[in-house]
C-alpha cells in the first residue's frame, strides 16, 4: 500500500463515518406548537430541500395546522404526505398551505414528501 | 381529518342585510389582540377606513365583521388597515371550503414547471449529443493527431458548462437545500456523481502538467456529466407526464362539477354560478342539463344519467319527492328541484374527498420500502465511497484513479430511491381513482389491501342480495274470475298504505292493468281491506279475512296458495262480490345482478355466505335461488357483528357487505366492510369501501380491482427492490473479477431513468384493467 492508497483509504472511512453521523446521528431541529388563544396549535414549516423545522411536537385533542411554505420549485417536494391521517396535498411553490388536523392519538407520526425522500414527524403528547 | 372553525376568507363574502346601498360583509381572523382595548383600536381603525360602513371586532373569537362597500374597498385594503394599527390578518392559505374549488392556478405552474423541465432538457440533449462525439475523438487517430488536446478540453469544458449550469442546476441547488436539513434524495445523488466527474475533469483541463508528473492521463468525463444530466432529465420529463395521469380520475371527478344553475330568484329564472346558490333555493333542470347541486324535486319528472357517480349506466327515473344529486345528467324531462346542500356537503365533493384521503393513506405493504427509503440515500453514499476506496486500493497503479472514479459515479447514479418511493402510491392512486368511476369508493389504502386479502363474502340477504321491497312474483286467478280482477284489486290497494297494497299497485301498472276508481275503502286490522269498485265490492288480505266473510277457495286456487307458501312468500287472497277470485304470491325478490355476482365471486375462490332476520324456509328459498350453500337464518341485528366474529373465528378474512344502520356494527367488525347502495353516512363510516350502485355486482369489481392494484404493487415493489439490489452491486463492479464487467455512468443513468418511468408505467397500466 503507497502513500496515495494509505490517505484515499484514511480518507474515504473518515468520509464514510461522517456520512453516517451527518445523515443518522445528528441531533434534528425540533419545535413546539404555539397555541393560539382559538386553541389552534400553528407551526410554521419551510419546505426546502427539507423541513424546517422538521420535529414538531403538539398536544393531542387539539386541532394542529401546520402551515407548510415551500420555499423552491423543485418538484421533489411538490407532494406533501400524512399517512396516518390520509392526507395528500400538493405544496404550490412559494405559497404557503395550511393542513389542519386533529390528532386523537399520542404518538410519532411521519410527515414525507410524494417520494418518502424528505420526512419529518409530527409528535403528539 | 378536522376542519378548522376558521371562517374562510375565500369563502363569498355574505351579502349585507342592507337592502338598498351594495355592501358586502367580510369576517377577517385577527391576530395579535391581546386586551379589550385593542379590539377597540382595531375597530376604531376599521371604521375610520373609507369605503367600511361598520366594524365589529370580537375578542374573544378574534374575528372582525366588516361591512363595506366593495366599489370602494377590497379585502387586501381591509388587510392592511388592520396591519397598519398594528396587527395580523390571519389568512389560512387554503380555502377550507369545497375540494372542488379549482386549482387554475395550481395547474398553471405545474405546466410551467413541466415546460421549462423541457427546455433543460432540450438544451442538456442538444449539447450532449454534440459533446459524445467529440470526447471519442481518440478512438481516431488520425483526427486526433490534427487535434491539440488541451484545446479540445476547453471546447468540452465551456459546452459542458450550461448543461450543468442550467440544465443540472436543480440537482445541486436541491442537494445542498437538502443537506442543510440533513436530508439526502436523489439529487443529492445526482450532484455527487455528476458534480465528481466533472470537478475531476475540470482539474485534468486547467492543470494537466498536474497529473503527467504523477505518471497519470488526464482524462475528461465531460461526456459522462452531460451524458447523465441529460438522461435523468429524460426521465423528469417521461415521469412527470406519467404522474399527471395518475391523479387524472379525482381531476375528471372535480370537472363534472356544473358551472351554473338557473335559479328562481324574485319570480324570475337567472343564471348564475354555482358558488352563489344557497340553500332553499329552486332551481330548474332542462333536458341535456347538468344538475347543479344537490336537492329535492318539486315537481316534474325525468330519467337522470348517474354513472358519473354511480357507475350505473341506465338512466334512473325521478319525480317529485325524489332526490337528485350534482354532477349528474337530466337526460329526458325538465324539473325543478330545492337546493338542500351545497360546496363540500354534496355527494360529489364527498366522493372527491373520499378518494383523496385514500390516495393521501398508506398501505401496510409499503412499511418495509419506506424503511428502507428512509436509510437509502445516506447508504448508497456510503457504498459509493467504499466502492471508491476499494477501486483505489486494488486497480492496477496506472488506472486506479478513473476506475475508481468511473465506479464511484455509476454507484451513485444507478441506486433509484424513486422506484421505491412510487411503487406503492401510484399505483393505488390509480386504483382508487378507477374505482371512483366504477362507483366503488374505497375509504383507504388498508381497505384496499384487505380486500385481497377476503376468502369469505357474508352477504345480508335484505336489500342486499334482494331489492330490500316486496313485490308481486305470481298473480293467480280462479278460472270464473272476471278478466279485469288485477285491475279492481289495484283500485282498491292504491287506497291503502301498507307495503304490500304499493306492491299490487306496481305489479298491476307493470301488467298495463286499467285505472278504476275504488270507493267506500275500509281497512280490515291485521287482515287486509276493502272497498267497492265498478259496484261491487272487493275485498284482499290474508286468508282470514275470507274465512270471516265466509268464502271458501276453489280447488285451483288452494293449490296455488298452497304451493306459493311452501315457496315461503306472503298470499293475499282476493274476492270480488263474494267470489273467491283470486290469490297473489309476494317476496322481496332477488335482484337480476345478484346470482351472477354470486357466482362471480365462487369462481373467485371466495366463499359466500348469508345472513338474513328471516325465518329458515325464506333464507332456504332465496339461499337455493342465488346459489348459496351456507347461510344463518333468523339472525337478529343485533347478533350480526357476532357471525361477523364465528366466520373469523373459523379462521376466514371476512368481507361484510350490508346497508342500513344496523349493519354498521357488523361492518365494523368485519376484516372488510363494504357498504351497499348510496347509503346512509353512518354506514359509509364504518365502511372500508362504498358501493354506490346497489346491487353485488360493485363487490365483484372491488374485490377484482383490490387484487389487480395489489398485485401491482407487488410487482412495483418487487422490481425496485431487485433493481437497487442488483444494480449497485453491478455499479460497483461487483461483477469485474469475474466477467470483466464494468457499467459506464451513462448507462448507468439511463437505467436508472428508466427504472422509475418503469413503476409509474405499470401503475398507469390498472387504468386499463378490466374489472
Amino acid at each position: 500500500m503507497d502513500t496515495a492508497q494509505l490517505l484515499v483509504t484514511l480518507g474515504g472511512v473518515a468520509l464514510m463515518g461522517f456520512v453516517g453521523w451527518f445523515f443518522f446521528l445528528a441531533p434534528h431541529q425540533v419545535a413546539a406548537a404555539v397555541s393560539s388563544s382559538t386553541g389552534v396549535q400553528q407551526v410554521d414549516i419551510t419546505v426546502k430541500g427539507g423541513y424546517s423545522p422538521d420535529v414538531i411536537e403538539v398536544e393531542k385533542d387539539k386541532p394542529v395546522q401546520l402551515n407548510f411554505y415551500r420555499d423552491e420549485d423543485n418538484s421533489c417536494s411538490e407532494e406533501l404526505l400524512l399517512p396516518d391521517f390520509n392526507l395528500r396535498r400538493e405544496l404550490p411553490p412559494f405559497q404557503t398551505t395550511a393542513v389542519e388536523l386533529l390528532p386523537r392519538q399520542a404518538g410519532t407520526y411521519e410527515f414525507t414528501c410524494g417520494m418518502h425522500m424528505l420526512r419529518g414527524k409530527l409528535v403528539v403528547k | 381529518m378536522h376542519h378548522s372553525a376558521h371562517s374562510s376568507p375565500a369563502a363569498p363574502p355574505a351579502a349585507s342585510g342592507a337592502p338598498a346601498g351594495p355592501t358586502e360583509t367580510a369576517v377577517l381572523n385577527i391576530e395579535g389582540m391581546t386586551c379589550a382595548s385593542c379590539s377597540n383600536f382595531v375597530e376604531r381603525a376599521l371604521s375610520r377606513t373609507p369605503g367600511v360602513q361598520r366594524a365589529t371586532v370580537n375578542l374573544a373569537s378574534e374575528k372582525a365583521t366588516v361591512e363595506f362597500v366593495p366599489a370602494q374597498i377590497d379585502r387586501a385594503g381591509l388587510k392592511a388597515a388592520v396591519e397598519q394599527a398594528g396587527y395580523q390578518v390571519h389568512e389560512p392559505a387554503t380555502p377550507a371550503a369545497s375540494p372542488l374549488a379549482s386549482s387554475d392556478e395550481l395547474d398553471q405552474r405545474k405546466a410551467q414547471a413541466y415546460a421549462q423541465l423541457k427546455r433543460r432538457f432540450g438544451v442538456a440533449v442538444v449539447l450532449a449529443v454534440i459533446i459524445m462525439p467529440l470526447s471519442m475523438l481518440m478512438l481516431w487517430p488520425s483526427l486526433m493527431a490534427r487535434v491539440s488536446m488541451p484545446v479540445l478540453n476547453y471546447v468540452l469544458l465551456g459546452l459542458t458548462l450550461p448543461v450543468l449550469l442550467y440544465s443540472g442546476r436543480e440537482f445541486f441547488v436541491s442537494a445542498w437545500n437538502g443537506l442543510r436539513h440533513r436530508t439526502a434524495s436523489m439529487d443529492t445523488l445526482i450532484a455527487l456523481g455528476t458534480g465528481a466527474a466533472f470537478l475531476y475533469s475540470l482539474a485534468a483541463t486547467v492543470a494537466p502538467h498536474v497529473f503527467m508528473r504523477q505518471g497519470l492521463m488526464p482524462e475528461v468525463y465531460y461526456d459522462t456529466t452531460a451524458t447523465i444530466i441529460a438522461l435523468i432529465l429524460l426521465g423528469k420529463v417521461l415521469e412527470s407526464r406519467a404522474k399527471q395521469r395518475t391523479s387524472a380520475a379525482i381531476k375528471a371527478l372535480m370537472g363534472l362539477q356544473a358551472k351554473t344553475a338557473r335559479v328562481i330568484r324574485h319570480g324570475q329564472e337567472v343564471d348564475i354560478p354555482v358558488e352563489e346558490l344557497r340553500l332553499g333555493d329552486e332551481v330548474l333542470v332542462r333536458p341535456g342539463e347538468k344538475v347543479a347541486t344537490d336537492g329535492i324535486i318539486l315537481a316534474g319528472r325525468s330519467a337522470l344519467d348517474e354513472s358519473m357517480l354511480t357507475g350505473e349506466s341506465l338512466p334512473v327515473d325521478k319525480t317529485e319527492g325524489d332526490a337528485v344529486f350534482g354532477a349528474t345528467l337530466n337526460k329526458t324531462g325538465a324539473f325543478r328541484f330545492r337546493v338542500t346542500k351545497l360546496g363540500a356537503d354534496t355527494m360529489l365533493a364527498q366522493i372527491v374527498r373520499l378518494v383523496e384521503e385514500a390516495q393521501g393513506s398508506r398501505a401496510p405493504i409499503q412499511r418495509l420500502a419506506d424503511k428502507v427509503s428512509a436509510v437509502f440515500v445516506p447508504v448508497v453514499v456510503i457504498i459509493a465511497l467504499a466502492t471508491f476506496v476499494l477501486w483505489f486500493n486494488f486497480a492496477p497503479e496506472n488506472t486506479r484513479f478513473s476506475l475508481a472514479l468511473v465506479n464511484f459515479v455509476a454507484v451513485l447514479i444507478i441506486a433509484c430511491p424513486c422506484a421505491l418511493g412510487l411503487a406503492t402510491p401510484t399505483a393505488i392512486m390509480v386504483g382508487t381513482g378507477k374505482g371512483a368511476e366504477k362507483g366503488v369508493l374505497i375509504r383507504n389504502a388498508e381497505a384496499l389491501e384487505k380486500a385481497y386479502q377476503v376468502n369469505t363474502v357474508l352477504l345480508d340477504k335484505t336489500g342486499t342480495i334482494t331489492r330490500g321491497e316486496p313485490a308481486v312474483t305470481d298473480f293467480v286467478p280462479a278460472a270464473t274470475a272476471p278478466a279485469d280482477t288485477l285491475a279492481q284489486l289495484a283500485a282498491v290497494e292504491r287506497q291503502s298504505e301498507h307495503p304490500l297494497a304499493a306492491a299490487v299497485v306496481r305489479y298491476a301498472d307493470a301488467q298495463g292493468a286499467a285505472r278504476l276508481d275504488a270507493a267506500g275503502f275500509a281497512a280490515h286490522e291485521g287482515r287486509g281491506a276493502g272497498a267497492t269498485v265498478a259496484g261491487q265490492p272487493v275485498l284482499v288480505g290474508n286468508r282470514r279475512l275470507l274465512t270471516e266473510h265466509a268464502i271458501s277457495l276453489p280447488a285451483d286456487l288452494e293449490h296455488a296458495a298452497a304451493q306459493l307458501l311452501a315457496q315461503a312468500k306472503t298470499v293475499l287472497y282476493v274476492a270480488v262480490a263474494g267470489q273467491p277470485a283470486a290469490v297473489l304470491g309476494v317476496a322481496d325478490t332477488v335482484r337480476d345482478t345478484s346470482v351472477a355476482a354470486i357466482r362471480h365471486l365462487q369462481q373467485e375462490g371466495i366463499e359466500v355466505v348469508m345472513m338474513t332476520g328471516d325465518n329458515a324456509q325464506t333464507a332456504a328459498e332465496v339461499a337455493r335461488q342465488v346459489g348459496i350453500a351456507r347461510y344463518f337464518a333468523e339472525v337478529l341485528p343485533a347478533d350480526k357483528a357476532a357471525k361477523v366474529k364465528e366466520l373469523q373465528a373459523e379462521g376466514r378474512t371476512v368481507a361484510m357487505v350490508g346497508d342500513g344502520i344496523n349493519d354498521a356494527p357488523a361492518l365494523a367488525q368485519a376484516d372488510l366492510g363494504l357498504a351497499i347502495g348510496s347509503g346512509t353516512d353512518v354506514a359509509m363510516e364504518a365502511a372500508g369501501i362504498t358501493l354506490m350502485r346497489s346491487d353485488l355486482q360493485g363487490v365483484v369489481t372491488a374485490i377484482a380491482l383490490s387484487r389487480q392494484t395489489m398485485r401491482t404493487i407487488k410487482q412495483n415493489l418487487f422490481f425496485a427492490f431487485v433493481y437497487n439490489t442488483l444494480g449497485i452491486p453491478v455499479a460497483a463492479g461487483l461483477l469485474y473479477p469475474f466477467t470483466g464487467w464494468l457499467l459506464s455512468p451513462m448507462l448507468a443513468a439511463a437505467a436508472m431513468a428508466l427504472s422509475s418511468v418503469s413503476v409509474l408505467t405499470n401503475s398507469l397500466r390498472l387504468r386499463a384493467a378490466k374489472v
